[in-house]
């Protein structure tokens, strides 16, 4: 028998059928949404996590004093001092694999002109660290060497401080602000960068010579970290390997102790939270492809039911010459005509729920040909594997029987 | 003296209901040469539909043979007897068995689905041509629900002809019609006869029996007579005669 005749008999059962073939498609269709939603969702935060990271500086890689086992998300080393100067001194000279690379002090305090009053944070850094985390300056210049040693009072800010500080929309470079009382001159603006995937407003920052946070802000003598950048993302990890070797000897650490310090590359952050997301999507992937299942289990029982229904008919095909392998396609191309209606109205479906996550949950979301592909190819294997038995058993019929079935 | 296209011998058919055992043919034997037109009759539960069913390769004797054309259909696979179905039987069932929901002219087509030599459109002409014949031309469209009783076996017996079969085996084919139909039917089918083809008919009536060259009568599964017909009637002739009615 021709496909096409099969087609039209196919699409004649399931529009005399309309509601039972839609609520059976049902199954399909909530499992073809839910996986390329899913898969979506899973895509979308991978890619803005990547993207993030990669904004702070792909080859960046950090030294914290401290085994560090808390995640990045919290702030720098805290109290443990173990990380000094001579440290940062010592790896600039030695290290051959870092092309740039800054101390790094930090604290909170408040930003203050005039009658406006911000609570921020101030780093105090040497010129490479604009390098080292791909900031760019919206106007003004960066603070030099030589301002570094002599523990100049100039601070660069970044715009959420300018929009706190200075909501006349003034221009900040050459104003004075004070922070913690502590008089600075603004000498530039950083660049918007935004939040960062972990929520922390990035414009919300003082930059300063480190020299003088280390002695006039925080009156410490150790630092808070150091940043450095790999000379390209490749090195990074060799990078790594160097800095934890000079730092171990430097600390004149044992064979059998733990570092007092912790190195890590962007590279690595990247790695555990794209490896934390990817399981989440297999998670969300899996449940998704329980319900294409149950979805297929649907199909079969509803052509059971079709098949029963229609065994006088199947007699009578027979009787007039309809052959085993004839009534076979055609209890097959019903299953997979369903099943296929039922993926695309399930990737329609699974579409405009990416839209709408994406639009009014302002969750990112990034939909993957591929999804749409495996989850199309999915439904089609499905009507195969689940209409094959039901329509295997039509075909298997007596015609005489098949004819007497009531 | 013509081939033999049926030959049977000893045939027996047992259905088994738990424990009873019903023996609906009790090993019969005869043969049916080609342009034959055989009426079978027989009163209610005799066995002639079983009969039938075996001869059209819809069932399968429990014991005995069965040669059509030469060949031992207990040799034949599922797909060999599907096709003699196809191409060589026209099969009229007693109870008619048209898919519902679904046209005439569809109906009739339905055999020829299952001939790939068959182009859509011969397909769609020979339909047209088979209703016409059974004075169906009108009613191409309406579906069995939307037809009289007589009006869906005639759709019945279109489906039969459609393929140009080498013999028709009708299971009370006149059953529900009135005289007048009934005897325009039998002119058709007496028509097709002199074109050669082998014509089979289960039917109650011994009017309809005059009609036919041999009669084979059945009783409790064996066979009580077989005789043969010397003075066939021309069903044109008798329906000529019928008195002009409302028509
Ligand atoms: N599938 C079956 N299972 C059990 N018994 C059957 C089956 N088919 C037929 N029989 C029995 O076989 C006998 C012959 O049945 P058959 O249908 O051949 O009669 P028939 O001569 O065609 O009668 P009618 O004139 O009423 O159509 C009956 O007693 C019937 O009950
Ligand atoms: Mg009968």
């Amino acid at each position: 028998m021709r496909l096409l005749n099969l087609l039209k008999i196919a699409y004649k059962a399931i529009v005399l059928n309309k509601t039972r073939t839609l609520l059976t498609m049902l199954g399909i269709i909530i499992g073809v949404a839910s996986v390329i939603a899913m898969l979506a969702i899973g895509e979308g935060s991978k890619e803005s996590i990547r993207a993030t990271i990669s904004s702070m500086g792909s080859n960046m890689i950090t030294i914290r004093p401290g085994t560090d086992d808390r995640g990045p998300a919290r702030g720098s080393g805290g109290d443990v001092q173990t990380l000094i100067l001579e440290d940062y001194q010592l790896i600039k000279e030695k290290a051959t694999l870092l092309s740039n690379i800054t101390p790094v002090v930090n604290g909170g305090g408040q930003v203050i002109n005039g009658s406006n009053n911000w609570p921020s944070s101030i780093y105090g850094v040497n010129p490479e660290y604009l390098d080292i985390k791909a900031v760019g300056l919206q106007s003004g210049s960066m603070f030099t060497d030589a301002e570094v040693k002599s523990a100049s009072k100039v601070a660069l800010i970044g715009q959420t401080v300018v929009e706190n500080v200075f909501p006349d929309g003034q221009d900040p470079v050459g104003q004075m602000i004070r922070f913690n009382n502590i008089p600075f001159k603004v000498i530039g603006v950083l660049e918007e960068k935004g939040e960062n995937t972990f929520g922390q407003d990035q414009d919300d920052v003082v930059i300063a010579p480190f020299t003088t946070v280390q002695k006039r802000i925080l009156a410490i003598d150790y630092l808070n970290q150091i940043m450095a950048s790999a000379i390209s993302e490749d090195d990074a990890p060799e990078a790594v390997e160097q800095v934890t070797e000079i730092l171990r000897s430097q600390h004149k650490i044992m064979e059998t102790e733990d570092d007092d310090f912790t190195v890590r590359s962007m590279e690595e952050l990247i790695s555990t939270f794209s490896s934390t997301s990817e399981m989440l999507t297999v998670l969300l992937v899996a449940v998704a492809g329980i319900s294409l299942l149950i979805g297929g289990i649907g199909i079969m029982n509803i052509m059971y039911v079709s098949v029963k229904e229609r065994t006088k008919e199947i007699g009578l095909r027979m009787a007039v010459g309809g052959k085993g392998s004839d009534i076979l396609m055609q209890f097959l191309i019903e299953a997979i005509l369903i099943s296929i209606t039922g993926g695309l109205l399930g990737v329609i479906l699974g579409l405009g729920a990416t839209v709408f996550i994406e639009n009014f949950l302002n969750w990112p979301t990034s939909v993957a040909l591929y999804s749409i592909v495996i989850s199309f190819a999915v439904c089609a294997v499905t009507g195969i594997f689940f209409g094959w038995y039901p329509a295997r058993k039509a075909s298997a019929l007596d015609p005489i029987t098949a004819l007497r079935y009531e | 003296m013509s081939k033999e296209i049926i030959k049977i011998e000893d045939l027996k058919r047992e259905f088994t209901m738990g424990s009873e055992t019903v023996h609906a043919l009790r090993g019969i034997s005869f043969d049916i040469k080609e342009g034959e037109f055989v009426t079978i009759m027989g009163s209610s539960g005799s066995g002639k539909s079983t009969l039938l069913n075996i001869l059209g390769c819809l069932d399968q004797p429990t014991s005995g043979t069965y040669e059509i054309d030469g060949v031992k259909v207990k040799d034949l696979s599922r797909n060999e007897l599907a096709t003699i179905r196809n191409e060589k039987i026209g099969f009229i069932f007693q109870s008619y068995n048209l898919l519902a929901r679904t046209s005439a002219l569809e109906n009739v087509e339905l055999p020829l689905q299952y001939n790939s030599k068959v182009s859509t459109e011969e397909r769609r002409k020979r339909a047209i041509k088979a209703l016409e014949m059974v004075g169906l031309g009108d009613r191409m469209d309406h579906t069995p629900s939307q037809l009289s009783g007589g009006q869906q076996q005639r759709v019945a017996i279109a489906r039969s002809l459609v393929n140009n079969p080498v013999m028709i085996l009708a299971d009370e084919a006149t059953g529900n019609l009135d005289t007048r139909t009934s005897y325009e039917i039998m002119s058709l089918f007496q028509e097709l006869n002199k074109q050669g083809i082998t014509i089979t008919f289960v039917t109650h009536e011994p009017d309809i029996a005059t009609f036919s060259s041999r009669t084979i009568v059945l009783k409790d599964g064996n066979i009580i007579q077989d005789y043969k017909n010397n003075k066939v009637q021309s069903a044109a002739n008798e329906l000529a005669k019928l008195p002009q009615e409302d028509h």
